[in-house]
Formats: structure tokens, C-alpha cells, sequence
């Protein structure tokens, strides 16, 4: 029998990226193959950055996010995964409340940052938003020049000199491994670059405002497998400062690249657990028939 | 013969024929337009010249009060144009209000325009006792232009791309912010276009200015201040193919083409414009 997997209430997902595609069988040899050095470099525990209790959300009577609590570590990758339209998007906007800005949204619970509830009354939003920085799936580099780009976060606060601004575009590049390739062409437009560049330049915007935490929605699920290679490099580089929550469809990439992997299903948190013991010794039989590939 | 065929006639002979009669249909609606500049060209052909175009006693006064007019209706129509376009499709909800103002704003599109001349009349030219000049007749025209520019202003934000303004929120920009360094500079080439297609529309409208702008003959055609009525030329058209027994009909007919010339020269612009900027990157 097949799990059921839509919600009724709820619309059909808008953007469903197959993930019924990928390649199921490869995922499991790899990720055990890996399992050596991961238990490895997986063991420490790190401090918890966020942590939602109880979140529900919904868009009006949808219920997309049911009661759902998790923890989101310092210096790890959480992947999301789970079939289209579970909530995985839903949840991860919720971390920087970016579901304020769909009317319909409703959300009830705590999202602690840093033990501080970003849901509290009063919260400033920008301050929020620059800590917890958004890489889109739909690489979205402003129709503006590689260096205003990278600028753009930083002068929505204050001015900055010219001095100060190079020195921010040259590390935030360095730091999403696109100085290289872009150095001769920063005043170039943004839009000429590749689709794989156009995602290291978002993520790159982030770094100009000093996120703390990179949430990123199927960040390679419109690239090529090269540079999808690249943008994992670059997540693993990228854990030594911040934290990073990854959606993605691919669990081939959830098995290889995260610390930590939650599953969702209807709106449900099924199983959260580190990443090899999910994918190898998973304890809910949904969680194990979803990474065997039996769904869908 | 062949018994099995389903076709009666050869599909590439109705292939042929469809195609042979939707060409014709899409020719056919170029044949007005080919038509009328034609006929207007051998009426009055022989009669535009420089001359015509520059000298007092020829079209001068009217191009020149037509620009002014033009010009002081983009002037005055674009900011509220715009300001309510960007408070429509950026801020408000779907509230009861705003469905109003957008129900309004359907409606005002849909006044035929000697009911705008004649509230121009009532208000601009008595009750704020502007008197029939530029300013009345610049006021009313934005008027009426003013629901083609806001449609054209909305259409112009929905085009940007939601992923832009979310880029721009989810990196601590306020929406102000996001509207002014994103949202606008992309929607800025639709709105120009809308503009000037509106605008364009209202350079050839008679009515709204028969009662608040024009005149057919002034001592000094040339207004000084915005408070100066104009020798626009849609109404020196009505009055000279009307009223004036003794003027040669070629010149009726060259001022017509003349005044076709502008608008379609206006059109043509706003296509280029759309064209160039839709190509730009940033
Ligand atoms: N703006 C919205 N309005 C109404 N329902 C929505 C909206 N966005 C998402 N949903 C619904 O919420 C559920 C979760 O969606 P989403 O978080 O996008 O799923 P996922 O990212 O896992 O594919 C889906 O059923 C979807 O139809
Ligand atoms: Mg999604």
C-alpha cells in the first residue's frame, strides 16, 4: 500500500521537481561507502544555533507545518528532505520569517535563534534576516552589476566607502570561491554569469552581511552536476563559520553533503536524526521506505 | 482509389488555404491603417512641406501647443499614475477599499471623453477658475489618461520577477527598500512604454480640450505660462474641416497627417524603448 502523500486541505505543490528521477539505488552504496569517515568527522555535537518548539504553520486553512521541533547546530549541515509539497520550503522560510511575507500565512510555536524567540513581538526583522541569510532555488542575482550584488546587503544599512566596499566584495566572493572567476569582470552584469556563478553570487550576498546561518531551497536542483559539485564544496567550506540548512530533493546530495537530515511527510517532522543513521538505520518505516526510494 | 484516406482534400492543401486565409486577414488589418495614410498623403501631399511645419501662419502654434500639452499631461499624470500603480500591486491587500479604488479605476477608463471635457469645464476651467489654458486642458487629458497609465504601471511591476523582491527582503531590505533599488528600476521600461502609449492616445483626443484648452486663432499662439490657453492641433483639425469655408482642404488633410504622423511617431518610440530595455541586463 502507498503512504498517502498530499494533504487535502492544501494545494498541489507549485514546484515539484522530481525527485522520483534521481538515481535511488547509487545514493544508498555511496552513502554507506562514505559511512567510515563520516561517523568520523560526525561525532562532536555542536551548539545548537536554532531550535523550533512546537511550530505550526498554515496558509489559511492548510495546515503545512504540524508541531514541528528541531534543532539546527552550529558548524553542521541539516538537509530537509521529503516528497513535494511536505512543508520542507514552508518550514525553512520559517527560520527567517519570510512566510510574513505571504498573506496567508499563519504561524503559532517558537523559533528560537540563539535561544531568542525570532517570533517575539517586536522582532527587527532586518537584523533577523541578515543573520539568517536565503539562498533561493531559482538562482536570483539582481539585474545589476557582480559588485553591486555583493554590495547591496551591506549599503541597505549605511554608507559605505569605496575602500571598505571593495575589501567586503573581495572576501564575500573569496568566500563563495567566486573571486577567481569573477575578479576582471565585477562591474560586469550579473546576469552574463552562469547559472552555477549566479548561485555562489547569492550566496556571496549573504556573506557581505555576515550571515550566521545560510538556509538554502534546493539550491542546485536548476544546475548542472559540476557546478551542483562546486556548491557542495563550497556548503562544506562554508560549515567551519555558520550553520547551513539545505532543502533538497536529491538524496544523494542529503547522504553526502549533511550532518543531519529531518524528514518530512504531510507536514509532519517524521525523523530527524544525524544523516548515517537516517539513511542506514532509519526507525520509522516511512523514513525507510522514502530513502529506499519505495515512495512515489 | 484509395479508400482508407480520412481526408477528403490533400492536407497540404488545406494547410495551404488556412495559411493563405489567415495572411490575408492579418493584411487586411494593415489596410486601414496603409489606407488612411495614404488618402491623407494624396489629399493633402501637396501641401507638406517645411513651410507648413514651421511657419506662423502654418502648423507651428498647433505642434507647439500639442507638446506642451502632451508634456504637461505626462508631467502631471505620471507620479499619481505611478504612486497608485506601485500602492495597488505593492502594498494594498485585497481589502474592500482597494477592490473600490480598483473598480473605480475600470470604470474611469470607460467615460467617453467629451464627459471628461466637460468636467474639465466644471472644474478646472469654473469652479478653480483656471480659465481655458494649457494647465485646464493638461489636467483633464490626465484624467483621462490616467487608468491607461496605471494598467500599464501594474502590468509593468507584475513582470518583475517574485524571486528578486524575496532576494532583496531575505537580505534585510525593507520593502520600500526592495520597491525603490529593485522592484522599480525593472519595472521601469513597461511603465515608460505605458506612459508614452498614453500619452499618445491623449495628443489626438478633441473633446476633453474643446472645452478647457483650446483655441482656433490667438493673437499670441504661444502660451507663457501653463495659465495660457493653446492652438493644439486635434481641434484646429475640427475647426478648420468644419467651420472655416475658405481654407484649402489640402491643408485639412495635411494637418491630419501630420497630427497621424505624431502619434504613430510617439508609438513608435514607446515600442523602441520597450524593445532596447527589455534587452538590458541592468
Ligand atoms: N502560498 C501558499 N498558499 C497556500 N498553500 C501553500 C502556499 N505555499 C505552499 N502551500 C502549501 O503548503 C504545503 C507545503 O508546501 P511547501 O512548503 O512549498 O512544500 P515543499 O517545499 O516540501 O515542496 C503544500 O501543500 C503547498 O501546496
Ligand atoms: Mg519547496
Amino acid at each position: 500500500m502507498q503512504p498517502k502523500l498530499t494533504n487535502s486541505d492544501c494545494h498541489d505543490a507549485r514546484e515539484d521537481t522530481e525527485y522520483a528521477e534521481q538515481p535511488k539505488e547509487d545514493f544508498l552504496r555511496r552513502s554507506s561507502a562514505d559511512a567510515g569517515t563520516r561517523v568520523a568527522r560526525g561525532d562532536v555535537s555542536h551548539d545548537v544555533k536554532i531550535q523550533t518548539n512546537d511550530l505550526d504553520i498554515y496558509y489559511d486553512s492548510c495546515h503545512a507545518i504540524k508541531e514541528v521541533s528541531a534543532e539546527i547546530r552550529e558548524h553542521e549541515i541539516t538537509a530537509l528532505i521529503g516528497p513535494s509539497g511536505c512543508g520542507k520550503s514552508t518550514f525553512l522560510r520559517a527560520l527567517n520569517r519570510m512566510n510574513d511575507e505571504i498573506p496567508e500565512a499563519r504561524t503559532t510555536g517558537q523559533v528560537l535563534l540563539e535561544g531568542e524567540d525570532i517570533y517575539r513581538e517586536g522582532t527587527d526583522l532586518v537584523a533577523l534576516r541578515r543573520r539568517v541569510g536565503q539562498v533561493f532555488q531559482q538562482p536570483n542575482p539582481f539585474p545589476m552589476s557582480v559588485y553591486r550584488n555583493v554590495i547591496y546587503g551591506p549599503r541597505l544599512q549605511r554608507r559605505v566607502a569605496r575602500q571598505e566596499a571593495d575589501e567586503i566584495v573581495e572576501r564575500s566572493l573569496r568566500g563563495a570561491a567566486l573571486w577567481d572567476e569573477v575578479k576582471d569582470q565585477l562591474h560586469k552584469s550579473a546576469m552574463d554569469l552562469s547559472g552555477g556563478q549566479q548561485q555562489r553570487l547569492c550566496i556571496a550576498r549573504c556573506l557581505a552581511v555576515e550571515s550566521e546561518v545560510l538556509l538554502m531551497d534546493e539550491p542546485c536542483s536548476a544546475l548542472d552536476p559540476t557546478a551542483t559539485f562546486r556548491i557542495e564544496e563550497l556548503m562544506l567550506e562554508l560549515k567551519q563559520k555558520m550553520a547551513i540548512v539545505i532543502v533538497t530533493h536529491n538524496m544523494y546530495q542529503a547522504s553526502r553533503v549533511s550532518d543531519r537530515t529531518g524528514f518530512f511527510l504531510l507536514g509532519e517532522l517524521v525523523e530527524f536524526g544525524r544523516t548515517t543513521q537516517i539513511f542506514e538505520d532509519p526507525h520509522d518505516d516511512r523514513t525507510d521506505a522514502y530513502v529506499r526510494g519505495r515512495f512515489g | 482509389m484509395n479508400v482508407r484516406r480520412p481526408h477528403l482534400i490533400d492536407p497540404r492543401i488545406s494547410q495551404r488555404v488556412a495559411f493563405t486565409g489567415f495572411w490575408l486577414v492579418a493584411l487586411f488589418v494593415t489596410l486601414p491603417l496603409v489606407g488612411i495614410v495614404l488618402y491623407m498623403l494624396y489629399r493633402g501631399g501637396s501641401v507638406i512641406n517645411w513651410q507648413l511645419l514651421t511657419s506662423m501662419d502654418g502648423l507651428y502654434p498647433a505642434i507647439v501647443g500639442t507638446t506642451y500639452l502632451v508634456s504637461l499631461t505626462a508631467l502631471i499624470a505620471a507620479p499619481v499614475g505611478i504612486g497608485a500603480a506601485i500602492y495597488l500591486s505593492e502594498y494594498a491587500g485585497r481589502g474592500k477599499l482597494v477592490r473600490m479604488i480598483r473598480l473605480a479605476i475600470i470604470n474611469l477608463a470607460g467615460v467617453p471623453s467629451v464627459v471628461y471635457g466637460l468636467f474639465g469645464l466644471a472644474l478646472f476651467v469654473i469652479i478653480l477658475d483656471w480659465g481655458r489654458c494649457l494647465m485646464s486642458g493638461a489636467a483633464t487629458l490626465a484624467l483621462l489618461v490616467l487608468p491607461l497609465i496605471i494598467a500599464a504601471s501594474e502590468e509593468a511591476l507584475r513582470q518583475v520577477p517574485r524571486g528578486l523582491r524575496e532576494g532583496s527582503l531575505a537580505l534585510g531590505a525593507s520593502k520600500w527598500q526592495t520597491i525603490r533599488r529593485v522592484v522599480l528600476p525593472n519595472a521601469l521600461a513597461g511603465m515608460i512604454t505605458g506612459m508614452i502609449l498614453s500619452v499618445a492616445r491623449a495628443a489626438g483626443e478633441t473633446a476633453p480640450i474643446l472645452f478647457t484648452a483650446a483655441f482656433y486663432s490667438l493673437s499670441n499662439p504661444f502660451p507663457r505660462t501653463v495659465f495660457d490657453p493653446i492652438i493644439a492641433m486635434p481641434f484646429q483639425l475640427y475647426v478648420t474641416a468644419t467651420e472655416e469655408p475658405h481654407v484649402d482642404p489640402a491643408f485639412t488633410w495635411a494637418m491630419a497627417f501630420v497630427l497621424v504622423a505624431l502619434v504613430l511617431g510617439l508609438n513608435l518610440v514607446a515600442t523602441f524603448i520597450r524593445s532596447r530595455l527589455r534587452r538590458r541586463r541592468w
